[in-house]
């Protein structure tokens, strides 16, 4: 009566690979920055409220970035505050995750030919894992991001990220 | 078989053992001791830690800190704390005995009331101190009313030596 003679047909004894269960660990708790920018942080509050209900995929706003794993960058990234998001996603702990929300944050939106103080792109500063169109997004657009960011981890090994 | 003998024996050992209710506490503090303490090493093992100087900065919501964290605080924040303390522990205190003061009538009620007495003395202390009030009333300079005693002379003096 070895261990491995042993067939698990109950369905509550689960076998997984060790990679598979941190996955699973990480992508069911992602714990964000509670940091919003512009206008697309009022549809990140919409999500976080009863109505979308982020909580349901493990995502609660944490008031400091010690305690995060992903940073959503919800809204218009200006030159002076791209100092400070970059500081933030520094002072994350690994792994981290960045979600990039809105056209401003993704290319510059309506600013990326003349504004002045706008920078075009979060990505020029922090690594983005996923990208959300949108001006503003809809709350069911930054569930779908989410959803995907929550594919990639899934998917992810040891090897090639583990941030 | 022998598996679950053994077991069995284990659980009368057990029970004789644990003889006293605060054993049980003592077994339930102890678990969950180990449960925070089990956790902790798993995740320092299992966690990556990459410390870089930007992670390590002290966290001020992503500006440079400033100054040192070790400033000096008005004493007054600390008579108010102590204040909102002794009623914060009061009401801890009140309410188990005002579900059970009933079942052990005029003593029970009457300990109640030497305390809440008590904190009453205290508060009024605090009142009439005007520790209650944030902004002191400007202390007035004791004026002189009376004038002063009039001065003996010394023909009086001389007379009784």
């Amino acid at each position: 009566m070895n261990l491995s003679d042993q067939h698990f047909t109950d369905d509550n004894i689960i076998i997984t690979k060790v990679e598979d269960l941190f996955n699973w660990a990480r992508l069911s708790s992602l714990w964000q920055v509670g940091f919003g920018l512009a206008c697309c942080a009022i549809e990140m509050m919409a999500t976080s409220a009863s109505h979308y209900d982020f909580d349901r995929f493990g995502v609660i706003p944490r008031p400091s970035p010690r305690q995060s794993d992903v940073i959503i960058i919800s809204g218009t990234v200006t030159l002076k505050m791209a100092i400070r998001i970059k500081r933030l996603y520094e002072q994350m702990p690994d792994p981290k995750y960045v979600i990039s929300m809105g056209s401003c944050s993704n290319c510059g939106g309506p600013y990326w030919e003349h504004g002045y103080h706008v920078l075009n792109g979060v990505d020029r500063v922090i690594p983005v894992d996923v990208f959300v169109p949108g001006c503003p997004p809809r709350p069911e657009a930054l569930l779908e991001g989410l959803l995907k960011l929550q594919e990639k981890i899934r998917n992810e090994s040891f090897g090639d990220k583990n941030v | 078989m022998t598996l679950l003998f053994s077991s069995v024996n284990f659980h009368a050992i057990f029970f004789e053992i644990m003889l006293t209710e605060f054993g049980k506490v003592f077994v339930f503090i102890l678990t969950a001791a180990l449960f925070v303490i089990i956790a902790l090493v798993v995740a320092k093992f299992i966690r990556p830690a990459r410390p870089t100087r930007e992670k390590l900065t002290t966290y001020e919501c992503g500006e440079n800190p400033e100054g040192s964290p070790w400033v000096k605080f008005n004493i007054r924040f600390y008579v108010v704390a102590l204040i909102f303390l002794i009623f914060d522990v009061e009401v801890v205190l009140l309410i188990p005995w005002a579900l059970v003061y009933k079942n052990f009538g005029f003593i029970g009620y009457l300990v109640g009331a030497i305390f809440l007495i008590l904190l009453g003395l205290g508060m009024a202390y605090e009142w009439r101190k005007g520790d209650l009030e944030w902004v002191r009333p400007k202390i007035k300079e004791p004026v002189i009313t009376k004038s002063p005693p009039p001065k003996q002379e010394k023909e009086n003096l001389t007379l009784v030596n």
